[in-house]
C-alpha cells in the first residue's frame, strides 16, 4: 500500500501542503506561529473557551455537500485536517474593507467589548450561519454554548446572531451567504482526497491515519504503544497542558467505516470515530431520555471533534455518556490485529482509568441494543452549570415495570466512584418492588453502600452522594408525572 | 420573551451617540492586536516561570539542570539575577518577584526559563528540582484570624453606640456568612513582551490597567530610571482589575530575563498558570449582629469581616476599606461598627476585581436586609424602603459624606412599576403553593456605589492631544482601554470639543513616554478622568485656533464658532483642517497637554471619615428565578435593570457594561467557585473547572433601561457618571431570589453561603429540614 508524507488541505482557496511539521502541532499554533494568522486566539488551550475557534469544512460520504463544524484549533493537531478546508476569521473577511454579514451584525449589536473572545464568536456564528437559517434562543445557545465572553453579557452577541442574517449578502459567494451549494468546495476538496493513508515522519514522531480498520488494527498492534488520536478532545491536552511528548500516533478519523453510525434490527453501531455530533441525534432518536444530558455533554466544537469511542475508550469516572449507555447493555466492538470480541460497556472499566484493552486491542465500535419499549431510560446530569461543564455527578437508569412492579432495574453513576459504575445494592433493594415512594428510600438508602464518593472541585463527597439520592428520588417523581420539567425546560418555555 | 434594551435619545453631538467601540471592526475581523498578535523582534525568547509547589515552605535547594537541559532552553533567570529590588509590591513592599528563601503559595514564581518556543519553556520550567522545608500553611480567613495572621492591622470604622442600640432593640438577629471568591477570568491572561532598546532603556508591551505602575516597578527591579523605561499597551483583552497590580509581575519578569540575557523576552502565561499564579477577589466570612425595631428599620448593626488577601498586601487595605464604606449600600446605619481583619493566608494574593470589595460590603448588608424582612415575615422590598437613606435627613454615611445625590427611591418607584414586581410576587407565591419540585423566587436589590479613589491622591489624570496639519488628531491620554469603551467616550468627547468627526481622530495606546504619571484605570474613573483631561487639552488647541482665527481674519472671538467639521469666522467659512493649515503657517501651537484632579473630595484615612468619593452611582435591579429544590440546579427566568449612567457618553457602550457587570456578577454568587484543597493547592484553574456564565444563563427574558435625565449632580464630565463596576452589584438579586425560593419551604431564613452552587443550595435546603 502506498503512503503519503504529506498534510494536505484547503484555506482561503488554495491548497496547502506540509511535510516536515510535528504532527501533534495544533492547528491554533500553525495558524498563530507559522502563517502568523493572529485573529484566532489562544484562552485556554485545552477546548473550554472557545477563542481558538475555527470551522472546518468536509465533503459529506455521499460526496454530494459540505459538513461545515466549528472546532477548537488548541486541541486539534494539524493532520488532522488533511482533506478538509480549515475556515478562519481572516478567510471571513472581504478583501475589499467591508465587513462579513456575522461581522456587520457584531459590530452593529455591539456585541464586542474587549474582542478577545470575538473572533472564536464570529466563528461559531459562522457554523450555525451555514446550517440554520432561521435560529431560535435555544439554538443560538446551543450554539454558543463552547464560547466564553466575560465582558458583554451575551444578550448583544444573541441579538447579532439573529442580525446577521438581516445583513445576508445576496450573489454566489458561498462564505457571505447562509446555507447554500458549494460545487467548487466539493470540487476542491474531492481532489484531495486519499486511497492510501497518511503517514507523517518528524524527528523519530511518526504519524499514522490508515484509512481501513484492518490496516489500523495492523499498525496498532505493531506499535501497541502508539497513542490512538480520535477526535483529541484528550489527547490535545496531553500536549497542550502535560507538555507530553506523543512518539507515535495512530488517528482513526480517516477509516470511513469507524465514522459510520448505522442502525441495524438490534442494535445502533457506532463507529468508535464517529463524532458525537453525528451519533448523539441518532441515540437521541431512540432514546428521548437521553435528550438533555447530551444536550449538556461539552459543548458544540467539542462534539464536532469528540467521539463517542473517545469518551468510552478514556474511561474518565466523569464520563457523560457511560452512565447511560451502561444501562442499556451496551457492548463495545473490540479488535486487536485480526481478533475481535466483544463486551459489556459493564464489564469494560477495571479501576480508575484502567480498562479490560489489551496491548494492541482497540475499541472499533459501541453497539447500543435499540430501545425496549417497555423500559423507561434516562439520564441525569448534576453540575455547576448548565452547558459546557464536567459531571460532579451522571446517573443513567434502565427501569421495566409490570404491574407498577419493578421487573428490572438498572442505575449506573458516574463521579461517584474510580469509575463510573454501577448500584447494585440500589438495584437490588429495587428489584420486585412496588414502584412507589416507600421503595424508592430503601433504594437511597443502599445508595450509600454503593459510593463512597470523594470531594474535590466539583462538589463534596457527601452532597454528591446526596445529590445522587435526590437525582433518583427525581426520577421517581418523574415516572409520577411530577417534575417532568427541569429547571432548564422550564426557564426555556417561558 | 426576548432581550430587549431601551436607549436614551441621542444628543446632537459626539458626546452622548451609541457609537460603536473604536475598536468594534477590528474585533470582529481578528485585526485588533494584543501583544501576543505583535510582530516579534528577530531574536525573541519565549519565557515560562517554574513556581512553588507548596503552600508554605523554606527553600532548602533549587536543583536546575534538568531544566536547563530541554533543548532550546537558552537561560535561567532566579532571584540572584535581579540587579535592581527583587519585589514589585507598589504598596507595601511584601510580593517577591521571585521566592528567596521562603514560598508563601502554590504558584508563587520562583524561577523564569528563556527559551527560543513556548513550548520549550513551558516544558522545562516544570522539571526544576526544588527542595522544601515545609511549614504549616494557614489557609483560610477564620484560621488566619484565630492565629492573628494579617498582611495589614485590623481596621474599625463606627458611627454612634452600635452596642447600646443592639442591646435595647426589640430584634436582634446574628449570623456568619461565607461568601466566595472571584476569578477574573479576562479572555487574554497576563502577558508581557520587553524589547531592549539603545543605551540601556527598555520598552516593555505590557497587558496592564496601569502602565505608570509597571514602569516603576520595571525601573525598580531593573536598577534603571523611570525615563529608561518606556510602557505601552493599546488594549486589553479583558482585565477586570486582574491587571491593576499585578501586570508588573509578569513585566518585572520579563524585563529581568532580558537585562540576564540580552534579548527580547516575552512571557505569555497560560491559562491555568494565570489562575494559580495571580490574584483573585477576596472571599470573606462575614460575622453581622443586628437590631431593629417592629417595623424593620435598623437600629444597630456590628458587622465582622475576615477577607482572605492571600501571602502579600497587594490591595488588599483599599480593597478592604471600600468593603468598609460600602456596608451600608443605599441604607442609612445610625449605629454602626464595621471590624475589618486583613488575612494573610498561604495562598496567591488577592487584588483588585471589579467593585474592588464594595460587593462584599454590600453583600453583607443585604443579607442583613433579607433576614430583617423574613424574621418579621414581610416582602424584602419594604425592609428596603424602611431603611434607604433619605433626602435631607438620615443622609450622611458611617465615613461622615453627606449622600447629596440620591434618587433609590425614584429608581425603585420606577423599577417596581415597570417590572410589575407586586403582581408577580403574588403569581410566584401561587405558582410555589402547588409545586413542590420546582420553586420561583424573586429579589429587588439597590446599589449605590462611591465613585473615586479612595486614596485622593490617585485621582488625577493627562492627556495629550496633537493636532496635524491636515486637521486631523492623536489622542494620548493615560487611561487603558480593556474592553469598557474608555477610548471611543474619550474620543467622542475630544471630537465634541474640537466639533470634528470621531472618524478624524486617532486613538493612541496607552504610553508611559506620551502621559506621565497616570493612574491605574479603575475605580471605574476612568471616563471621568481621563475625558476631562483630554476635554481640557483639546479645548486649549481650540482657544489657541479661535484667538488666532481673530487676530488673522479680524473678527471678535464672539464671533468664531466650530461645528460638524467646520469654523465659521464672521461671516467666513472654514474647514476645521484649512484653519489649522493657516494657524500652523503662522506658528501657533497645536499639541497640549490638559490635566484633571477630582474636585471636593478629602478624607483622612486614620479616621475613615470625610469625603472619599465625588458622588454615588444608583441602579437597581428584579431578578426572578426558578430552583429545582431536589438538585439545587437554577435558572434565572427574568431581569429587570434600571441603572443611573447620568448623562450617558455613549449608551450603547453603558448599556453593554451594565448587561456585562449583572451577568458577571450572577456567576460570582452562583456558578464561579474558587476551590482549595487541604495542601493549597487551587483546584479550579482552568475553565474546565471554574465556571463562568455562557450564552444559555442569560435570562429568557432580559430588560435592561438606562435611567433617563438624570444628570449628575455634580459638574462631571458632560454631567455623565461612571459605569464599569456598580452594575455588577447588581447580580446581588440573583442570590436573593435563590434564597427567597428556596424560603419558601420549611424555613424563613436558609442558611445559604456565596456562591450559590446547586451544592450550597442542597446544604441550605438540607439544613432547613433539620431545623
Amino acid at each position: 500500500m502506498s503512503k503519503s508524507a504529506a498534510i494536505r488541505f484547503v484555506l482561503d482557496g488554495e491548497v496547502v501542503e506540509i511535510n516536515d511539521v510535528d504532527p501533534t502541532r495544533t492547528v491554533l499554533q500553525f495558524l498563530r506561529e507559522d502563517l502568523r494568522r493572529t485573529g484566532t486566539k489562544e484562552g485556554c488551550a485545552e477546548g473550554d473557551c472557545g477563542a481558538c475557534t475555527v470551522v472546518v469544512a468536509e465533503v459529506n460520504r455521499d460526496g454530494d455537500d459540505l459538513v461545515v463544524r466549528a472546532i477548537n484549533s488548541c486541541i486539534q493537531f494539524l493532520p488532522t485536517l488533511d482533506g478538509k478546508e480549515l475556515i478562519t476569521v481572516e478567510s471571513l473577511t472581504p478583501n475589499d474593507g467591508s465587513l462579513h454579514p456575522i461581522q456587520r451584525a457584531m459590530v452593529d449589536e455591539h456585541g464586542s467589548q474587549c474582542g478577545f473572545c470575538t473572533p472564536g464568536f464570529v466563528m461559531s456564528l459562522f457554523a450555525l450561519y451555514k446550517t440554520n437559517d432561521n435560529p431560535g434562543r435555544q439554538e443560538i445557545d446551543d450554539a454558543l454554548a463552547g464560547n466564553l465572553c466575560r465582558c458583554t453579557g451575551y444578550r448583544s452577541i444573541i441579538a447579532a446572531a439573529k442580525a446577521m442574517y438581516v445583513n445576508a449578502a445576496q450573489g454566489d459567494d458561498w462564505l457571505t451567504q447562509p446555507g447554500g451549494a458549494a460545487p467548487d468546495r466539493i470540487a476542491k476538496l474531492k481532489a484531495l482526497r486519499r486511497d492510501d493513508s497518511l503517514e507523517l515522519e518528524y524527528h523519530g514522531r511518526r504519524f499514522y491515519a490508515p484509512t481501513s480498520v484492518s490496516e489500523l488494527a495492523s499498525i496498532y498492534k505493531q506499535n501497541p504503544d502508539a497513542t490512538i488520536l480520535a477526535g483529541g478532545t484528550d489527547v490535545g491536552l496531553w500536549v497542550t497542558k502535560q507538555h507530553r511528548d506523543l512518539e507515535t500516533v495512530i488517528y482513526t478519523g480517516g477509516v470511513p467505516e469507524m465514522c459510520d453510525v448505522r442502525v441495524s434490527k438490534s442494535h445502533i453501531e457506532i463507529g468508535a470515530a464517529a463524532t458525537l455530533t453525528d451519533a448523539v441525534p441518532i441515540i437521541v432518536e431512540h432514546y428521548p431520555g437521553l435528550e438533555e444530558m447530551f444536550r449538556r455533554f461539552a459543548s458544540p466544537p467539542i462534539r464536532n471533534a469528540g467521539t463517542l469511542g473517545g469518551n468510552i475508550a478514556n474511561g474518565s469516572p466523569i464520563g457523560d455518556s457511560m452512565p447511560a449507555l451502561m444501562v442499556i447493555d451496551t457492548l463495545l466492538l473490540l479488535r486487536c490485529g485480526d481478533v475481535e470480541r466483544e463486551i459489556l460497556l459493564d464489564d469494560f472499566y477495571l479501576d480508575y482509568q484502567v480498562n479490560d484493552l489489551q496491548a494492541g486491542e482497540f475499541v472499533a465500535a459501541i453497539k447500543i441494543p435499540l430501545a425496549d419499549e417497555n423500559a423507561i431510560v434516562r439520564s441525569q446530569k448534576w453540575s455547576k452549570r448548565f452547558d459546557q461543564d464536567i459531571s460532579a455527578v451522571c446517573t443513567g437508569y434502565h427501569l421495566v415495570l409490570q404491574d407498577n412492579e419493578v421487573a428490572s432495574f438498572r442505575m449506573a453513576c458516574g463521579g461517584l466512584a474510580t469509575t463510573v459504575k454501577r448500584a447494585s445494592n440500589a438495584e437490588a433493594a429495587l428489584h420486585g418492588k412496588v414502584w412507589n415512594e416507600a421503595s424508592i428510600e430503601h433504594a437511597c438508602e443502599a445508595l450509600v453502600n454503593d459510593f463512597r464518593p470523594i470531594s474535590d472541585m466539583r462538589a463534596s463527597g457527601d452532597i454528591r452522594l446526596r445529590a445522587c439520592q435526590n437525582l433518583l428520588r427525581r426520577f421517581f417523581f418523574e415516572t409520577q408525572g411530577d417534575g417532568l420539567e427541569t429547571v432548564y425546560s422550564y426557564g426555556r418555555q417561558r | 420573551m426576548d432581550a430587549s434594551v431601551r436607549l436614551p435619545a441621542r444628543h446632537d453631538s459626539a458626546v452622548g451617540k451609541p457609537l460603536p467601540h473604536d475598536s468594534a471592526h477590528l474585533h470582529v475581523t481578528g485585526l485588533a492586536a494584543y501583544i501576543d498578535d505583535l510582530p516579534e523582534p528577530r531574536d525573541l525568547l519565549h519565557l515560562a516561570v517554574g513556581m512553588s509547589e507548596v503552600a508554605h515552605a523554606r527553600v532548602t535547594s533549587i536543583d536546575l539542570a534538568q531544566v536547563r537541559a530541554i533543548s532550546g532552553v537558552v537561560d535561567v533567570c532566579v532571584a540572584e539575577d535581579i540587579t535592581g529590588d527583587n519585589n514589585y509590591g507598589a504598596i507595601v513592599a511584601d510580593d517577591p518577584i521571585f521566592a528567596t528563601g521562603l514560598v508563601e503559595y502554590v504558584g508563587q514564581p520562583v524561577f523564569a526559563v528563556a527559551a527560543e518556543t513556548v513550548d520549550a519553556a513551558r516544558k522545562a520550567a516544570r522539571l526544576a528540582n526544588i527542595q522544601y522545608e515545609e511549614l504549616e500553611p494557614i489557609l483560610d480567613p477564620l484560621t488566619a484570624v484565630e492565629k492573628s495572621s494579617f498582611v495589614l492591622p485590623s481596621e474599625t470604622l463606627s458611627r454612634g453606640d452600635p452596642q447600646s442600640a443592639l442591646n435595647s432593640a426589640p430584634h436582634r438577629l446574628a449570623r456568619r456568612v461565607s461568601l466566595g471568591g472571584q476569578d477574573q477570568f479576562y479572555l487574554e491572561g497576563h502577558i508581557a513582551m520587553a524589547i531592549p532598546q539603545e543605551d540601556g532603556c527598555v520598552l516593555v508591551h505590557s497587558s496592564t490597567q496601569h502602565p505608570d505602575q509597571v514602569q516603576s516597578m520595571v525601573a525598580r527591579a531593573t536598577q534603571r530610571s523611570a525615563k529608561d523605561v518606556t510602557v505601552i499597551c493599546r488594549r486589553m483583552g479583558g482585565a477586570f482589575g486582574g491587571k491593576e497590580s499585578q501586570a508588573a509581575l509578569i513585566a518585572c519578569i520579563a524585563a529581568v530575563a532580558v537585562d540576564k540575557t540580552g534579548r527580547a523576552c516575552k512571557l505569555r502565561l497560560d491559562r491555568d498558570d494565570d489562575m494559580i499564579m495571580t490574584g483573585k477577589r477576596h472571599d470573606f466570612v462575614i460575622d453581622y449582629d443586628v437590631g431593629f425595631d417592629d417595623t424593620g428599620r435598623i437600629l444597630g448593626v456590628d458587622f465582622e469581616f475576615a477577607s482572605r488577601c492571600g501571602m502579600s498586601a497587594d490591595l488588599s487595605g483599599p480593597v478592604n476599606d471600600r468593603a468598609m464604606f460600602h456596608c451600608d449600600n443605599a441604607y442609612f446605619l445610625e449605629n454602626v461598627r464595621v471590624l475589618s481583619h486583613r488575612c494573610k493566608t498561604n495562598t496567591v494574593s488577592n487584588t483588585a476585581f471589579r467593585g474592588f470589595g464594595g460587593p462584599q460590603g454590600m453583600f453583607a448588608i443585604e443579607y442583613v436586609i433579607e433576614d430583617i424582612a423574613r424574621a418579621l415575615g414581610k416582602d424584602p422590598l419594604e425592609i428596603r424602603r424602611r431603611n434607604f437613606y433619605g433626602i435631607d435627613e438620615r443622609n450622611v454615611t458611617q465615613y461622615q459624606q453627606t449622600v447629596e445625590d440620591n434618587i433609590i427611591d425614584e429608581i425603585f418607584d420606577q423599577l417596581t412599576a415597570s417590572s410589575d414586581y407586586q403582581a408577580r410576587r403574588e403569581e410566584i407565591r401561587a405558582f410555589n403553593s402547588s409545586s413542590s419540585i420546582l420553586k420561583r423566587g424573586i429579589s429587588i436589590t439597590p446599589v449605590k456605589f462611591g465613585i473615586s479613589f479612595t486614596s485622593t491622591i490617585l485621582n488625577q489624570a493627562g492627556a495629550l492631544v496633537h493636532v496635524y496639519k491636515d486637521g486631523t488628531v492623536q489622542l494620548n491620554h493615560g487611561g487603558t482601554e480593556m474592553g469598557q469603551g474608555l477610548y471611543i467616550k474619550v474620543a467622542q468627547i475630544v471630537a465634541d470639543e474640537l466639533k470634528i468627526g470621531v472618524d478624524r481622530i486617532r486613538i493612541m495606546a496607552a504610553d508611559t513616554s506620551k502621559v506621565p504619571n497616570a493612574s491605574a484605570t479603575a475605580a471605574s474613573s476612568g471616563a471621568d478622568m481621563n475625558g476631562m483631561a483630554a476635554k481640557r487639552a483639546a479645548a486649549k488647541i481650540r482657544t489657541r485656533l479661535t484667538e488666532f482665527a481673530a487676530r488673522h481674519f479680524s473678527v471678535a472671538e464672539a464671533d468664531i464658532d466650530f461645528h460638524d467639521g467646520h469654523v465659521t469666522v464672521g461671516d467666513r467659512q472654514l474647514e476645521f483642517a484649512e484653519l489649522v493649515q493657516l494657524a500652523w503657517a503662522d506658528r501657533v501651537s497645536l499639541s497640549a497637554a490638559g490635566f484633571y484632579k477630582t474636585p471636593k473630595i478629602n478624607y483622612d484615612r486614620d479616621t475613615f471619615s470625610g469625603r472619599p468619593f465625588f458622588y454615588f452611582a444608583y441602579g437597581a435591579a428584579v431578578t426572578e428565578v426558578v430552583v429545582d429544590m431536589l438538585t439545587g440546579e437554577n435558572r434565572i427566568l427574568r431581569v429587570d435593570i434600571l441603572h443611573d449612567c447620568g448623562d450617558s457618553l455613549n449608551p450603547a457602550v453603558d448599556l453593554g457594561q451594565v448587561e456585562g457587570g449583572y451577568v458577571q456578577g450572577a456567576g460570582w454568587l452562583t456558578s464561579e467557585e474558587l476551590w482549595w484543597n487541604d495542601s493549597g493547592e487551587l483546584g479550579t484553574h482552568a475553565p474546565s473547572t471554574y465556571k463562568i456564565p455562557t450564552c444559555s444563563d442569560l435570562a429568557p427574558d432580559f430588560r435592561v433601561e438606562l435611567m433617563q435625565s438624570v444628570a449628575n449632580r455634580e459638574d462631571t464630565i458632560y454631567r455623565s457618571k461612571a459605569v464599569a463596576e456598580p452594575p455588577l452589584m447588581l447580580a446581588l438579586s440573583v442570590f436573593h431570589a435563590i434564597r427567597d425560593a428556596i424560603a419558601t419551604s420549611d424555613t424563613a431564613m436558609p442558611d445559604l453561603h456565596a456562591p450559590a452552587t446547586p451544592e450550597a443550595i442542597l446544604r441550605a435546603i438540607e439544613a432547613a429540614s433539620h431545623e
